[in-house]
């Protein structure tokens, strides 16, 4: 039963990143992210951690599409790109990034060595209390950091034109 | 139950489409798209070795790369636009003012 | 006093190094106080250490002192060290004295020249050099001081430097000498490999003791000797010599005449026992020498300027140096060496002042008539001119004779006979030197300006020099007069490790005789050329057109060095210039400058500014970063 979600999920989420990809229109490359994450969400679900989960759902698929989508709004950009002809750029690229992706799997099997399998779920309370003690400094600079993000933007983007 | 090492070649495989995604698009707002693609790889990748190992510092880790990718969306696409006004275009082909 | 023999060179040294740094903001005044009275310190301490040497008498060994170590590589040794012997010390009293005399000269004749201070300056620093060069214990500190008084002599002859045939000139004389030096440097290593020392001492006694077998001996010193021919200007290695006469009349007289010039002699003096052990190299010696007198005075014999015939005369006389130094008369060649100073330098000086009022001239076809404007210059000319005739009871007549005389004793007669008839020449070129610059009518343009005589910074070491030519020649007097009668001989006893020889006193008695009539009979020679019946030179001289020539044209041997060395090494030159340093070592040069631009603009395609291709580097990187981690 697992394993159907699980199949089911992934090729969702694959399925709208390989579309995301294909698609030349800006608005769809954002929507198409938006169900990629999502499915993400049920990805990190299916792995006992529903915390994760909502806050993927919440801030990602929620929060930072649609600043995406609003940015795509302001740009308003009508004509898709040229499509580009085969180069040695693009041969180059694929060569390496198959590269990648042998050294990447190869990094992952190894790292499962000595896992205990399966692992035993977590609960969000033991979460709770790494969050507020072991990483108690590392939280409240997280905040700090988005108010400095905050602040940024608008000191950066604030300005009106031509001022 | 499903194995952890079938989640990480998931995490990799979408990494791996998300370096493509950054070389094959030719805007900065789709190519910004493209690493937080690989970002959330990334975080499937902790959460999976979580589970593997049992211990909850993966979720506490995705959960403040969350926030950090966040933050960093939001200046980034500031940043964005100011490009854009600047130049009048995110097409990365035209933007070549670090050619040396 | 005499204990402080070692600051003799060095009192000179600072001064020089004083007025090299410090002598263009000096007062004209001070330079002219300051570089004498270094000499004059220089030649008071010689007489100390000269006389502290007498009263001990012949076998004496000498002061000796170690300044600073030098060399020590592996077994062998050296240290800077000076010597003050019997040959150091006549040497020193001779370049100290007449250097004196030549520095107290030049505050007159350099008065109006810019460049003072470098003049004093150069001069102090041969006479630093000069010294280092006769009081080194050991050959290898003479060969620097050695190089030192090449060193100066280009400086001094390149003096006004603006000029093109000085600074020609000065180059030849560093060229040539060169080549004589590469023989010497030779000679020298060939001398510490197989003594293992450098030390005169040792190098003397080696032969004896049988470090160096007479193959070996006579190799090394007949490449010692040709460095002599090149600072000493004998045949082959003379033709700097005469082109040196750009130079100031006061360096010509010390330099070319009294005291670098006779460095050769010293040279071969000092290592007696090396050139002894070999009698090939001694006849070497006394052959080149015997040559070049008769030679030299050939050449003189048709030479216009007044400076050139001196150069010449200089070159012959030094053969003689030579050709008592080959016989073993040592002693008698170092006589030979301290009169000609005398009289050599007083020539010098006194054409100088010849020059000085004439405003330059040097031609003597242009002069006649000076007799009764220079009152001074006239008499003492005239003395040195007698001396270096070889008229009896002057200087020169008592040094020649005795340098013949050793020749007949050893029985080399036909070097007697080319010394004969070098003395012959000699008195005639010299008349006719006289003869032309002061009797006769004078051949000045009309407009010239009014003659006067030198002032008395000049004329009063003409005077001296003047005095000594005349009667120096009594310390050497012939044995004739009795064993003690030669003082100079006595001081040298044994310094050369040589037996004299001696004659017969009715010989000696006959030697004297034709030395006497020689010099009279060129002097009365001279007379008629000049005097008597003043067409007769031009008429000789048509008689022989070819000799004539061939002399005026000193025997066309800078012609052909010119063509044979110089030239081809021109060409050579060039050659290598433009196929090895336009092509090589500048092709390496730009070529590394365009390899760099190459490689610049080959780089410069990875950035194209394009944010995809930045991003394939740093992918390119994270995998490979991945790889030496997986790995």
């Amino acid at each position: 039963m697992a394993w159907v979600v699980f199949i089911t999920v992934s090729v969702l989420c694959i399925g709208s990143v390989a579309a995301m990809i294909i698609s030349r229109n800006q608005a769809h490359n954002a929507l198409f992210l938006v169900l990629a994450f999502a499915s993400l969400g049920g990805l990190f679900g299916l792995l006992d951690a529903p915390f994760a989960a909502a806050v993927q759902v919440l801030v990602y698929a929620g929060a930072i599409m649609v600043l995406f989508l609003f940015a795509i709004m302001m740009f308003n950009l009508r004509e898709p790109p040229p499509r580009e002809k085969r180069t040695l750029r693009a041969v180059l690229t694929a060569a390496l990034g198959i590269v990648l992706l042998a050294e990447l799997a190869l990094a992952a099997k190894r790292a499962l060595a000595g896992s205990v399998s399966p692992g035993a779920p977590s609960e969000i309370a033991g979460l709770g209390r790494l969050l507020f003690t072991d990483y108690l400094y590392a939280f409240e600079i997280t905040s700090l950091l988005i108010l400095a993000a905050l602040v940024g933007a608008l000191a950066l983007a604030g300005k009106k034109e031509g001022s | 139950m499903i194995p952890p090492l079938a989640f990480l070649l998931l995490a990799v495989l979408l990494f791996g489409l998300g370096v493509l995604a950054f070389f094959v698009k030719k805007d900065l707002l789709t190519q910004f798209m493209a690493v937080e693609i690989m970002l959330n790889a990334g975080n499937l990748a902790f959460l999976a070795l979580a589970k593997a190992f049992g211990r909850a510092e993966g979720q506490a880790l995705v959960l403040f790369v969350i926030t950090v990718a966040a933050a960093e969306a939001v200046i980034g696409l500031a940043i964005i636009v100011l490009v854009f006004r600047q130049r009048r275009s995110i097409r990365t082909d035209e933007l070549k003012d670090l050619k040396g | 006093m005499a204990d402080a023999f070692w600051l003799i060179p060095l009192i000179p040294g600072a001064s020089a190094l004083v007025l090299l740094l410090f002598g263009s903001r000096m007062s004209r005044r001070g330079v002219s106080w300051q570089g004498p009275l270094a000499v004059l310190a220089s030649f008071i301490l010689s007489i100390a250490g000269f006389v502290r040497l007498a009263q001990a008498g012949p076998g004496a060994s000498g002061l000796a002192k170690t300044l600073l170590p030098w060399i020590a590589s592996g077994s062998f040794v050296t240290n800077f060290a000076f010597a003050f012997d019997r040959l150091s010390a006549v040497m020193a009293l001779v370049v100290t004295g007449v250097g004196l005399l030549i520095h107290a000269y030049s505050v007159g004749y350099m008065a109006e020249d810019k460049a003072y201070a470098r003049y004093f300056a150069f001069l102090n620093l041969f006479t630093f050099f000069m010294l280092v060069l006769v009081m080194a214990s050991d050959i290898v500190l003479m060969f620097v001081g050695w190089e030192g008084v090449g060193l100066c002599s280009y400086l001094l002859i390149g003096f006004w430097f603006a000029r093109p045939a000085a600074a020609k000139a000065g180059m030849k004389a560093f060229l040539v000498n060169r080549v004589g030096d590469a023989a010497f440097i030779i000679g020298l290593l060939f001398l510490l490999v197989t003594v293992g020392s450098s030390s005169f001492a040792t190098i003397n006694a080696a032969p004896a003791a049988g470090l160096i077998g007479p193959g070996l001996a006579t190799l090394i010193a007949i490449l010692l000797f040709v460095g002599a021919t090149g600072k000493s200007a004998q045949i082959p290695l003379y033709v700097w010599l005469p082109d040196a006469m750009e130079g100031p009349t006061p360096v010509s007289a010390l330099i070319h005449a009294a005291t670098m010039v006779t460095a050769g002699v010293y040279m071969v003096s000092r290592l007696s026992g090396l050139f002894a052990a070999s009698p090939a190299a001694s006849a070497v010696v006394a052959w080149t020498g015997g040559l070049t007198a008769v030679y030299a005075a050939t050449i003189a014999l048709v030479q216009t300027d007044i400076k050139r015939v001196l150069a010449y005369s200089t070159i012959s006389q030094i053969g003689y140096m030579f050709l008592g130094c080959g016989v073993g008369a040592y002693a008698a060649g170092m006589f030979h060496l301290v009169t000609h100073a005398f009289f050599k330098s007083l020539l010098f000086l006194a054409a100088g002042s010849v020059i000085h009022a004439l405003g330059g001239e040097q031609d003597m076809r242009r002069m006649g008539g000076l007799k009764k404007h220079l009152p001074v210059t006239f008499p003492v000319f005239l003395v040195g001119a007698l001396a270096i005739a070889g008229v009896p009871f002057l200087s020169g007549f008592f040094s020649k004779d005795t340098i013949l005389a050793m020749d007949f004793a050893g029985h080399h007669y036909v070097l007697y006979g080319l010394g004969l008839a070098g003395a012959i020449l000699t008195a005639f070129y010299m008349f006719r030197l006289v003869y032309l610059t002061f009797y006769g009518d004078p051949r000045l343009p009309e407009t010239h300006a009014p003659i006067h005589e030198s002032p008395r910074t000049m004329t009063v070491p003409l005077v001296i020099l003047a005095v000594f030519s005349a009667l120096a020649g009594f310390v050497g007097l012939p044995v004739l007069l009795g064993e003690k009668a030669n003082l100079f001989e006595r001081f040298f006893k044994g310094a050369f490790g040589q037996e004299v020889h001696h004659l017969a006193a009715s010989t000696e008695a006959l030697l004297i005789l034709a030395a006497t009539l020689a010099a009279l009979a060129g002097i009365y020679l001279a007379f008629v050329f000049y005097r008597r019946s003043p067409s007769l030179p031009a008429r000789s001289a048509a008689r022989f057109p070819r000799l004539y020539r061939l002399l005026v044209g000193k025997y066309y041997v800078d012609e052909a060095y010119n063509a044979v060395i110089v030239r081809p090494l021109i060409r050579g030159a060039e050659e290598v210039y433009t196929h090895f340093d336009l092509k090589v070592v500048d092709g390496a040069l730009n070529g590394s400058a365009a390899a760099a631009r190459g490689a610049g603009k080959a780089l410069n395609i990875l950035q194209s500014g394009l944010l995809r291709d930045y991003a394939l580097a740093f992918l390119l990187g994270v995998i490979i970063f991945l790889g030496v981690l997986l790995l």
